[in-house]
């Protein structure tokens, strides 16, 4: 007996009780369109998180001071001015998979223009911070190395700031505003870039030298964070161990004890991200599994039943020719016609609601290749599993028997 | 002397059921050559459907030979035998058996479908010579539920002819149908006999042994009595005969 002979035959049985195969391709479809709309959910957000870590600088590095005993009281590490710019000169010096390097100092006030003010963040950085963040300068111009020399009291601000200060859509560029009490003035405007990942606002910010900061605002010589980007993501650990040894000798902290400050990595908190949301992909597809399992005991429960409610033509079927594995295929087919072909609808309607999940919850979604064919394998094994029991019961019926059954 | 196309040799058939060996058939001999038309008679629990399971290759003998057109069925696997029965043997069934919801060519394409040497094509044109030979060439895409049951059967008589076998297996073929659709059926088998088929039709019915050419009767799985008809009825005059219905 040919394949396809077999398949006409499923297919006739399938076709002899439309809503019956239907209701029960209906429990896969549901299962299916659950799996591939939470696994589009769950890759969609992975997804977003990664390019905005990406957009951040997958590469950036930050290094903090650290938290240290003194005489038995833990201090917090912003109190802590262990990191100088002579660290941030050795690191740039002596570091080769560190390409851009930017100290930071940050304080924070109001901002004010006329009578217009807004409260913000002022951040102390060089040139470089703007490559290693991937800010770039819109109108105007980034300040220059004469400016961090002479701690110039000039800014480059950004979109929200802007939009604050100055509502009637002025140009900002050579206007002053001041920060507390220090007028700066303004000589560039970043691009916009939105939000990040974590719902921070990245265009309320102002820039300025760091040396202005240190010496005009905080009165400080240490600072308090240095940013850098390793040449590549791939090269990030190899940067940092580098860092980490070139700041220990600066700190002549002995071998054995621990080190006096902190490095974090964009990679670190990627895979952080990560596995936060490879996690909740998993709890997302588990509940979907369920739910296609769930789908498959109906197709067995209908399976079985079809066979006893047609023991007669099976006995028939027998008595003409039809062997063991001939009922066994019949059935089989008939098993995975209905998983498959709900496998397929469900896929469509998976895709149909992701989309939707995206256009009315602004949630990013992304369907996957390999989703779409984890569920269809799933719906094919599911088919043959569920369906096996029911074609061997068949299978195995002694045609006299069978052709007696009433 | 025809072609041998049955032949059994001294065949036992025991059940076990429980701790008793039940004897169905207790030695059962004898021959069926091309081309005869045999009754086999006997009262519930004389072995006929076991005798008929055995001819039908679904039951194979505890003991004795089985020749089924030569080929020795007794040596035979479940799936050998699926194929003898595909090749060689068609049944009729009392109820029919016909599939639901499916019309008259597609059943009797049926045990055409379990040989792969047929095309499709092939499968649908014999099915309708088949269907015509029966008289129902104008019935041939009415699905079984809208039949009668003398159509129904005479459907069940185009599955049984459609692969062409050596013998045609009817068990209690009229068994279901009113007196003149039995004659209808019977007149079909006389002309199927005439045409040179083998039919072996196991009956409880006493009349429709004299239209066949040979009986054979069984009692308590041995055969008592195994008679030539030499002076066979013709259902057709039979049929004639009757009161035609008017009302």
């Amino acid at each position: 007996m040919n394949f396809v002979n077999l398949f006409k035959i499923a297919l006739k049985a399938l076709s002899n009780n439309k809503m019956r195969g239907f209701l029960t391709m209906l429990g896969i479809i549901i299962g299916v369109a659950a799996v591939i709309t939470m696994l589009a959910i769950g890759q969609g957000s992975k997804k977003s998180i990664q390019m905005e870590i990406s957009e951040m600088g997958s590469n950036m590095i930050m290094i903090m001071p650290g938290a240290y005993m003194r005489g038995g009281v833990r201090s917090s590490s912003s109190d802590m001015e262990s990191l100088k710019l002579a660290d941030f000169s050795s690191i740039e010096a002596s570091c080769p998979h560190v390409t851009f390097i930017s100290p930071i100092v940050q304080s924070s006030a109001q901002a004010i223009y006329g009578a217009n003010n807004t409260p913000t963040s002022i951040y102390g950085v060089n040139q470089d911070y703007l490559e290693i963040r991937s800010y770039k300068v819109g109108d105007g111009d980034i300040f220059t190395d004469q400016d961090i020399r002479t701690a110039a009291k000039v800014c480059v601000v950004g979109k929200t700031i802007v939009d604050n200060l100055f509502p009637d859509g002025e140009n900002p560029v050579g206007k002053v505003i001041r920060f507390g009490s220090i007028p700066f003035r303004i000589i560039g405007v970043l691009e916009s870039k939105g939000y990040n990942s974590m719902g921070m606002d990245q265009d309320d910010v102002i820039l300025a030298p760091y040396t202005t900061i240190q010496k005009r605002i905080l009165a400080i010589n240490h600072i308090q964070q240095i940013v850098c980007a390793a040449t590549s993501e791939a090269d990030t650990e190899v940067a940092i161990s580098e860092i980490t040894e070139v700041l220990r000798t600066n700190h002549k902290i002995k071998a054995g004890d621990d080190d006096n400050f902190n490095i974090r990595s964009q990679e670190e908190m990627a895979s952080m991200m990560n596995s936060v949301t490879s996690m909740m992909t998993i709890l997302l597809a588990a509940v979907a599994g369920i739910s296609l399992v769930v789908g498959g005991i109906g197709i067995m429960n209908i399976m079985y039943v079809s066979v006893t409610e047609r023991t007669r033509e099976i006995g028939l079927r027998m008595s003409i020719g039809a062997k063991g594995r001939d009922i066994l295929a019949q059935f089989l087919i008939e098993s995975i016609l209905i998983s498959v072909t709900g496998g397929i609808i469900g896929v469509l309607f998976g895709a149909v609601a992701a989309y939707l999940v995206q256009l009315i919850g602004n949630f990013p979604v992304s369907v996957q290749m390999w989703t779409v064919v984890l569920a269809f394998a799933v719906c094919t094994l599911t088919g043959i599993f569920f369906g096996w029991y029911p074609a061997k019961k068949a299978s195995n019926l002694d045609p006299i028997e069978a052709l007696r059954y009433e | 002397m025809g072609k041998e196309i049955i032949r059994l040799d001294n065949i036992r058939r025991h059940f076990q059921v429980g701790d008793e060996t039940v004897k169905a058939l207790r030695g059962v001999s004898f021959t069926i050559e091309e081309g005869e038309f045999v009754t086999i008679m006997g009262s519930s629990g004389s072995g006929k459907s076991t005798l008929l399971n055995t001819l039908g290759c679904l039951d194979t003998p505890t003991s004795g030979e089985y020749y089924l057109d030569g080929v020795d069925v007794r040596s035979m696997g479940k799936n050998e035998r699926a194929t003898l029965r595909n090749r060689k043997i068609g049944f009729i069934f009392q109820s029919y058996n016909l599939l639901a919801k499916t019309t008259a060519v597609e059943n009797v394409e049926l045990p055409l479908m379990y040989n792969p040497s047929y095309s499709a094509k092939q499968r649908k044109a014999m099915a309708i010579d088949a269907l015509k030979a029966v008289g129902l060439g104008d019935r041939l895409y009415h699905k079984s539920n809208q039949m009668s049951g003398g159509q129904m059967q005479r459907v069940a008589i185009a599955r049984a002819l459609v692969n062409n076998p050596a013998v045609i297996l009817a068990d209690e073929a009229t068994g279901n149908l009113d007196t003149r659709t039995s004659f209808e059926i019977l007149v079909l088998f006389q002309r199927l006999h005439e045409e040179g088929r083998t039919i072996v039709f196991v009956t409880h019915n006493p009349e429709i042994a004299q239209y066949s050419s040979r009986n054979i009767t069984l009692k308590d799985g041995k055969v008592i009595s195994d008679t030539r008809n030499d002076n066979i009825l013709d259902a057709r005059a039979a049929l004639a005969a009757m009161p035609v219905q008017t009302d």
